[in-house]
């Protein structure tokens, strides 16, 4: 426990602490017992009502309403906790029953391999133009979906910004004096750390269609990098680099883009037009038609969403 | 003509790409562009229909250059069209009828957030609608859970955080459970497409392979999706999300987004699972046991209120039992009935917390019947709006309640005796009960003015008037033209097998 809490002294770390260093000042007789909190504890008519004065009837209907409330809470919760156990178990035995009547696990006869695979694994790489299968289907064969995955993302980061973010636009003052110390091994570690990590990100997002990775893994690699860097250095060095400006700027550019282009690209598709994205040649860093530009925005989005969630939880601002 | 074909899907990516543009705009250009681009997916939603209608049968579109089971898919059919243009149309109304209360519950910095979250909901609604992959319908699923999170949590105070936390553990535990049932049915089917998945079923049926599994994935999907719409056990966290968001968020939350999973619910049924399979596992008994319960305890929750809110809201626990009512039948008429009352109650509930919203601003902002005395004369359209919205949901002739309800009846004498009864005598109590809060209600709105207050006028909204006179519109035309449309349900739940 750290020491912020005020009561850290009572804590188990702390006496043990104590223990080790020789502090500890052994009591004589046993701790007193926390008596429990009466407050909550009262379903005794008299009792409760001992402790006001009643003035006019409105008064004691509302204490009577008071009163009747306490003792049903106190009684529901019993009732709760335990139908939630029974409730609970009986889930649980009936899912584990389902599980035992599945198809079973890596079996060649299962009907998950069926011709969806096999055309993914097959054709994947020639309808797509992607080495990695797996760019291939959640960015081409079902592209859809796929933005649905970063409208959650946009609209996830909408809700923390409106939860947690302070509407004051001046900064508190001393606001980082308290938020960030400088430690020196941070800051030697990250200078070191950080440009690999961000270069790292960029490569698993550009190479996306090639090899392993994508969008949103190498969008949370870069995410993780700008973390590092706003921990090492804090935020006002940050701030040069990542405002909320250019926060809104590029989640806006990656999301339009996303979904312009996947229009173009949905609505020649339907209406069985010709689609002037060239397929390129497999391998080749330029190839793969969208994916390549789609992996961009999607890491673009990733690693915002990444480095705004924690710029708001540490001090509500982006 | 044969263009007509492509409005579904520039509904769902206008509406995307929209909220990504909105999130640089100002407040005041975010509300205009907003509303126009609900408009323009109320307009194209309806030459969807148009077209649908004309070619008389549903089509598949490709989303991307690859056939179906490979890559995504959409499916327009007549009922999809009917209710995308219906949800649009109410979500017109409602964003329009709630602005000026959005910009005052909003903080300045925040309001551009409202309008992406509507925007967001608008194509994860339109989404689920036309989807013929359930994997698709799961991704909106995530989206519409969030944006409703959103909409509620985005007045900055107490109640709405805990109703929008409350909202959120109900919510998840429902998205869950619908993906714990969606890895199932893909693990026995090797599919996710809506109609291979029907295929592998009907033959794993035939061969009798897998049957206790489908029954376990059939209830965790049916129950993750009756939480999600809040059918009445389930529906704990329904008055406070309802009750304390600011009234545009209420609308869209008691109107279209519980609609939009029980519409999905209906496609599962009817496009991936079967109806008679669905009719072997027997989950339309527990949907009508839980939807009776609902329409009678929603009701009795109701009269206690004494928030106009949350009234209201409790009362959508009853609506929610109707529907679960109707599917439980298990009849053709039964789907029938609920389908147009899932028409009448998004457009009625909708027009009533609008309009409620309207009838507390004349009255210091207070919720409270006591407070809203008199409400109503002074803001009449409110008043109005209010009436007829709560005739509708009693069920009063020529607005939209009554033929629902005359649906319900009508497609339980086709179902089995003991079920003719219980809906018999559970539509008349529920009804009686309907008849108590809201006769209340407006009787409590329309009570004499104090002389002090006679004197204060009010400013005229003409947002607020336009919207309670769609709604209004809407309602009449549902309650008097509804041999058409019931004909083109028909049609449309025709094309779903």
């Amino acid at each position: 426990m750290s020491k912020l809490k005020e009561n850290y002294k009572d804590s188990a770390s702390q006496k043990f602490s104590d223990f080790m260093t020789g502090d500890l000042e052994i009591p004589d007789s046993p701790p007193a017992r926390k008596k429990p909190d009466k407050q909550d504890k009262i379903v005794d008519a008299d009792e409760f009502f001992s402790e006001f004065t009643i003035s006019d009837d409105i008064q004691r209907r509302e204490l009577y309403q008071a009163f009747r409330h306490r003792r049903f809470v106190k009684h529901a919760s019993k009732l709760y906790s335990i139908m939630s156990a029974v409730i609970g178990l009986i889930i649980i035995v009936i899912l584990l029953i389902t599980v035992a009547y599945l198809p079973k696990f890596g079996n060649k006869s299962n009907p998950d391999n069926n011709i969806v695979s096999q055309r993914y694994i097959e054709n994947g790489l020639e309808e797509t133009g992607a080495v990695n299968i797996v760019s291939g289907m959640i960015l081409d064969y079902r592209a859809f979906d796929t933005f649905g995955e970063s409208n959650v993302l946009f609209i996830a980061c909408c809700c923390v910004l409106i939860l947690l973010r302070n509407d004051d636009d001046e900064p508190k003052p001393d606001e980082d004096v308290i938020d960030f110390k400088r430690d020196i091994i941070l800051e030697k570690a990250a200078k070191f750390l950080v440009p690999v990590i961000l270069v790292f990100g960029i490569y698993v997002v550009l190479n996306g269609h090639l090899s392993p990775g994508g969008g949103f893994s190498g969008g949370a690699i870069m995410g993780a990098g700008l973390i590092l860097f706003a921990n090492a250095y804090g935020f006002e060095r940050m701030e040069r680099l990542f405002s909320y400006g250019t926060f809104k700027k590029i989640t806006f550019g990656a999301l339009l883009f996303y979904g312009l282009a996947k229009s173009y690209s949905f609505f020649t598709g339907a209406n069985h037009l010709h689609s002037i994205i060239p397929l390129g040649t497999p391998g080749a860093i330029l190839s793969s038609g969208l994916i390549l530009y789609l992996n961009i925005c999607v890491g673009l989005v990733v690693a915002c969403t990444m480095y705004g969630f924690f710029a708001l939880f540490k001090r509500g601002r982006i | 003509m044969e263009f007509l074909r492509n409005m579904p899907f520039f509904c769902i990516i206008l509406s995307m790409v929209s909220a990504v543009i909105i999130s640089i705009m100002s407040d005041k250009a975010a509300r205009v562009f907003s509303l126009i681009v609900i408009g323009a997916v109320g307009i194209m939603s309806s030459l969807t229909l148009i077209y649908v209608v004309s070619i008389g049968e549903s089509y598949t579109y490709y989303m991307g250059h690859f056939p179906a089971p490979w890559g995504n898919e959409i499916r327009v059919g007549i009922l999809e069209a009917m209710t995308a243009t219906l949800f649009s149309i109410v979500m017109f109304a409602s964003v329009l009828g709630g602005m000026k209360r959005v910009f005052i519950d909003v903080a300045p910095k925040k309001r551009n957030f409202y309008y992406i979250m509507v925007d967001l909901l608008l194509a994860a609604l339109l989404a689920m609608i036309y989807t013929n992959d359930l994997f698709t319908g799961y991704v909106f699923i995530e989206i519409m859970t969030i944006s409703a999170c959103a909409l509620i949590m985005i007045k900055d105070n107490g109640h709405c955080l805990v109703a929008a936390a409350k909202y959120m553990i109900m919510s998840l535990i429902g998205s869950g459970l619908i993906l714990l049932g969606l890895s199932m049915l893909y693990d026995l089917t090797g599919h996710l497409l809506m109609s291979n998945i029907k295929e592998a079923i009907e033959l794993n049926e035939a061969s009798g392979l897998y049957q206790l599994p489908l029954t376990v994935t059939v209830g965790v999907l049916c129950v993750g999706i009756a939480i999600k719409s809040a059918l009445f056990p389930f529906h704990s966290w329904l008055p406070d999300a309802y009750g304390y968001s600011t009234a545009t968020s209420s609308a869209l939350l008691s109107s279209l987004i519980s609609k939009g999973y029980i519409f999905l619910l209906i496609k599962i049924m009817y496009r991936v699972i079967g109806m008679d399979v669905i009719r072997e596992t027997r989950i339309g008994n527990v949907f009508f046991v839980f939807g009776v319960v609902g329409m009678i305890m929603g009701s009795v929750r109701a009269i206690a209120q004494t928030d106009v809110r949350q009234m209201i809201a409790y009362s959508s626990v009853a609506q929610i039992g109707y529907i679960y009512m109707g599917m439980g039948l298990g009849t053709e008429l039964g789907m029938l009935a609920a389908i147009f009352h899932i028409f009448a109650h998004s457009s009625a509930k909708s027009m009533m917390f609008i309009s409620a919203d309207g009838l507390s601003y004349v009255s210091d902002d207070s919720k409270e019947f006591d407070d809203l005395g008199g409400s109503a004369i002074k803001n009449p359209i409110a008043g109005i709006t209010f009436t007829v919205g709560a005739c509708s949901m009693i069920g009063i002739p020529m607005l939209a309640g009554f033929i629902a309800k005359v649906c319900f009846a009508d497609a339980a004498i086709n179902a089995s005796t003991i079920k003719l009864v219980i809906v018999m005598l559970a539509l008349a109590f529920s009804t009686l009960l309907n008849a108590v809060y809201f006769m209340r209600a407006i009787i409590s709105v329309y009570r004499p003015i104090k002389e002090e207050d006679q004197m204060k006028i009010y400013p005229r909204n003409p947002k607020f008037i336009v919207a309670c006179l769609i709604f209004i519109g809407l309602n009449i035309y549902l309650g008097t033209n509804a041999q058409p449309i019931l004909d083109l349900i028909l049609e449309g739940i025709g094309m779903f097998a």
